[in-house]
């Protein structure tokens, strides 16, 4: 299925001929060091003494030990600083190599998942400033994400509130793994003060919800916590649509980001199917789930689905929206896709350049 | 096929890898503890620089928990996605039959440059070589 392209007048098409837009770019701290200006004196005493605390019961580290180190690409370590740490190279190696046209940055080291929240809103809020310090007015090309310390409602609404119509911010970023399904009223001050902002809101893979990473307990290996990322993403989306979030907030807009995307088609059939039979159950929701996904939830392209019939991805692709997916290369992270090499061959031109950034350019206003 | 000098020997010791040019393309060469190979410096998968990878052995196992190095099956281990391929015949080591890079011949040979880092006056000597080479 084609869709046409959106109008455009013939000079901006000659601009958008050659855009790229990158919605996971992973900026990271040189130093914890880089978010004391931003902190009160309280907070920076706090974080020398008593460090981060996730959502989850190992002191230090991750659960599962990744890939490679720092589960970034070999090639992105910087002089100094660990990868996604230099904006030079970042330059270099990422934006001028690919020709990306905007970058968004989703920090993911502070997360907004802090088990002390009112730490949490402090260390989002340093991070939102050091992203336009450090990040956002040095290079032009790049935009922020608004961290928010998501398992605080209302203290997320403060800090959306605080960023909105300031133009370096794009969306509003959670981790995937909440302490209860994202739908439950305790996050729908988020979906309230995005909405209000005009913000979408996004959500990245990983985080720490106190739980196993699968439903049916701790996995034995880091390939199956890959694995288990769009189950996680499922169980998000139809809370939203089954408490009833997409009609309350009839503005909101919902970006999955590095969850791939070939489950999205299966899940919306089976959410329509169980609809069908159980309306009654959730009679607040109006409409098939289906059409919720289909109009409100945009998708990343990344880490890429590789079928061994590449026109299988594409069907997919078909099936998700060529309006809904949303280029993504996870730089400087180990599971990165090149935008010229990763997306399907097989794609015509002018479902690249929807994928490339026709689709972000409109999410975002652009 | 022409052969193409990548470096004296003795500024690629084991472990070392260089990146020349040859007719346009990049190709990669490593000397494995004395042995040299070359392959095209392009994963087949996204195209990553094969030359920042990790020089490592196929690790193999026999059952859940047991981890085995191979020594005698050195892979190079893709910057980006972790693709191993084996650095003597490119071959990669889940797909050996579907996906391979490229490989290049290498030998050693003595003789003396006689113009520029790439033109060679070579002489076949199987003992006591000088320069690397890569035929390609």
């Amino acid at each position: 299925m084609n869709i046409a392209l959106t109008d455009t007048t013939d000079k901006s098409s000659v601009r958008q001929a050659t855009a790229l837009v990158d919605c996971d770019i992973h900026p990271a701290l040189r130093s914890a060091a880089d978010l004391r200006p931003y902190l009160s004196l309280r907070w920076w005493d706090y974080l020398q003494t008593y460090g981060l605390r996730s959502r989850h019961g190992f002191a230090k580290g991750t659960p599962f030990p990744k890939i490679v180190p720092g589960a970034a690409r070999r090639d992105a370590w910087p002089e100094a600083g660990p990868p996604g740490s230099d904006l030079a190279l970042m330059r270099r190696q990422h934006l001028d190599h690919h020709g990306i046209t905007m970058g968004i940055l989703n920090p993911l080291s502070p997360s907004g998942g802090d088990q002390n929240s009112a730490f949490s809103a402090a260390l989002c809020s340093a991070t939102n400033d050091w992203l336009v310090d450090a990040w956002t007015s040095q290079e032009p090309r790049l935009k922020a994400s608004v961290l928010v310390p998501y398992e605080d409602g209302e203290a997320a609404r403060e800090e959306i509130r605080k960023r909105a119509g300031q133009p370096d911010f794009v969306h509003v970023l959670l981790l995937s793994r909440t302490s209860e399904p994202l739908g439950k009223r305790r996050y729908w001050p988020i979906f309230e003060a995005a909405s209000e902002a005009g913000l979408p809101v996004a959500t990245h893979v990983f985080g720490y919800s106190g739980f196993p990473s699968t439903n049916s307990g701790w996995p034995s290996y880091y390939i199956e916590e890959g694995a288990a990322h769009p189950a996680g993403c499922q169980a998000s989306i139809a809370s939203m649509i089954f408490e009833g979030v997409f009609d309350r907030y009839p503005d909101l807009r919902f970006v999955v980001i590095e969850a791939g995307f070939g489950w999205l088609p299966a899940l919306a059939w089976r959410l329509d199917r169980a609809w069908h039979r159980m309306r009654d159950e959730v009679p607040h929701v109006k409409r098939p789930p289906s059409e919720y996904i289909r109009e409100r939830v945009w998708i990343s392209t990344q880490p890429m689905e590789e079928a061994p019939q590449p026109q299988a991805v594409a069907q997919t692709m078909a099936d998700i929206g060529w309006d809904r997916l949303l280029f993504a290369s996870d730089y400087p992270h180990w599971d990165f896709d090149d935008p010229k090499f990763g997306l399907p061959p097989s794609l015509s031109a002018e479902q690249r350049d929807h994928i490339r950034f026709l689709n972000a350019h409109t999410l975002y206003g652009l | 096929m022409a052969y193409h000098v990548v470096a004296a020997i003795e500024d690629m010791p084991p472990g070392s890898r260089r990146v020349i040019e040859v007719n346009g393309r990049a190709v990669a060469v490593f000397n494995v503890e004395g042995e040299f190979y070359a392959l095209l410096n392009r994963c087949p998968h996204q195209g990553a620089d094969l030359c920042n990878g990790l020089l490592t052995v196929a690790v193999t196992s026999t059952e859940p928990g047991i981890y085995d190095f191979d020594p005698s099956r050195n892979v190079i281990r893709c910057p980006w996605h972790a693709w191993e391929f084996d650095v003597r015949t490119g071959k990669s080591w889940c797909e050996p039959n579907r996906v391979k890079v490229r490989s290049f011949k290498t030998e050693v040979r003595s003789g003396k440059l006689i113009e520029g880092p790439y033109v060679a006056e070579t002489f076949p000597v199987k003992t006591d070589g000088t320069y690397v080479l890569v035929e390609a």
